[in-house]
């Protein structure tokens, strides 16, 4: 997965998401241990306080845990793992449906496209 | 102490009617990078000169740590000039020497490793690099000093995209929590995403000092488009 930014939101909050998608996905797997701050923030090439900010938005929703003397671990309660990564489709499906009506097609079409679409492959 | 860089009421008069630099008041935090942006000719070299020590105010006082600017501020203070003052008949390897010689706190480690990693030769001499190599050496030698206050003025001027990347990653990989780099540049789009804060200044002028989560937050575009509306021609 490929760290990219778009320009009209704060960065740390696109951070916070895709660390979220990468935990959902299992890139990052649960109760593993996050690289460093530095490790990621050179990575992504942002700042490193950006980088803390945005763990710290983790931590406060409880994706993410630090242990004082041994880093950081994504959170082992698979639950609340399930739980973003639903809140993270639905938005996902939610910005879909607002394009395809952008084109003009109710939901309804949307939903029947989609399952044409998707029999077809 | 929080403040690293404070300005007191500051103006610069190259000529004595128009003052090239006047700041009633500016504050820089430790550990941030700061990235000092504004059109050609609005003050970012005057200002960066005068925090290292090369130009004295006309008016009003620079702090550097709480100390004002002069020999004392000299070891806190890490200097990329725009231009190169090196002598290009030395090798790198000579002017490592130099360095550390001349400052107590250049460390050649870094440097070597630095070099070592960018593929750039310690045994080469200076003229025979090009433009950009130039430029990746010198920022070495400065980003190698332990320091508190690293002001870069314009470092990746003359680089290639891929050696910017490289550059950037040095300069967040290689400052510390304590100090602060304060970056001068026009390319705004390449560096916004490893700032903390912005100064915009005009004219001589403090436009605006403001981190760059919040004008993204409070505008909804990039530091570089607010930038160009702000001083659109």
């Amino acid at each position: 997965m490929k760290w990219e930014f778009r320009d009209d939101r704060p960065i740390y909050s696109q951070l916070v998401e895709q660390i979220q998608r990468r935990i959902v996905s299992g890139s990052f797997p649960a109760g593993s241990k996050l690289p460093s701050v530095r490790d990621l923030a050179s990575e992504a090439s942002v700042n490193p306080n950006t980088m803390q900010k945005a763990f710290a938005e983790l931590e406060r929703i409880g994706l993410v845990y630090s242990q004082r003397t041994s880093g950081r671990f994504i959170t082992e309660d698979q639950t609340k793992i399930e739980t973003i990564k639903d809140e993270l489709a639905s938005e996902k499906i939610g910005e879909f449906f607002t394009q395809m009506k952008e084109l003009g097609f109710s939901q309804q079409d949307t939903i029947r496209l989609i399952s044409k679409t998707s029999k077809e492959e | 102490m929080d403040h690293i860089l404070e300005c007191r009421g500051v103006s610069k008069n190259y000529l004595a009617q128009i003052p090239a630099l006047n700041f009633t008041n500016l504050t820089v935090n430790r550990g941030r990078i700061v990235g000092l942006l504004g059109p050609n000719g609005s003050g970012k070299t005057t200002l960066i000169k005068m925090a290292s020590g090369i130009l004295t105010p006309t008016s009003g006082s620079i702090l550097i740590n709480g100390v004002p600017v002069g020999p004392d501020t000299k070891n806190m203070v890490s200097y990329l000039p725009e231009r190169t003052y090196l002598n290009d008949w030395m090798k790198v390897r000579d002017i490592i020497q130099f360095f550390t010689d001349f400052y107590q706190n250049f460390n050649p480690e870094k440097a070597y490793d630095m070099l070592g990693r960018l593929n750039i030769n310690p045994d080469d001499r200076l003229k025979t690099m090009s433009k950009g190599t130039k430029e990746k050496v010198q920022l070495i030698l400065v980003m190698s000093r332990e320091a508190d206050l690293y002001l870069l003025d314009e470092p990746i001027g003359g680089v290639d995209p891929a050696a910017r990347d490289y550059i950037l990653d040095t300069i967040i990989s290689n400052y510390s929590e304590n100090s602060t780099v304060m970056i001068s540049t026009h390319l705004i789009y390449d560096i916004e995403k490893v700032l903390d804060d912005v100064i915009f200044i005009n004219q001589g002028n403090l436009v605006l000092a403001s981190s760059v989560d919040d004008i993204r937050e409070k505008q909804g575009k990039s530091i570089d488009a607010y930038f160009r509306e702000v001083f659109r021609c």
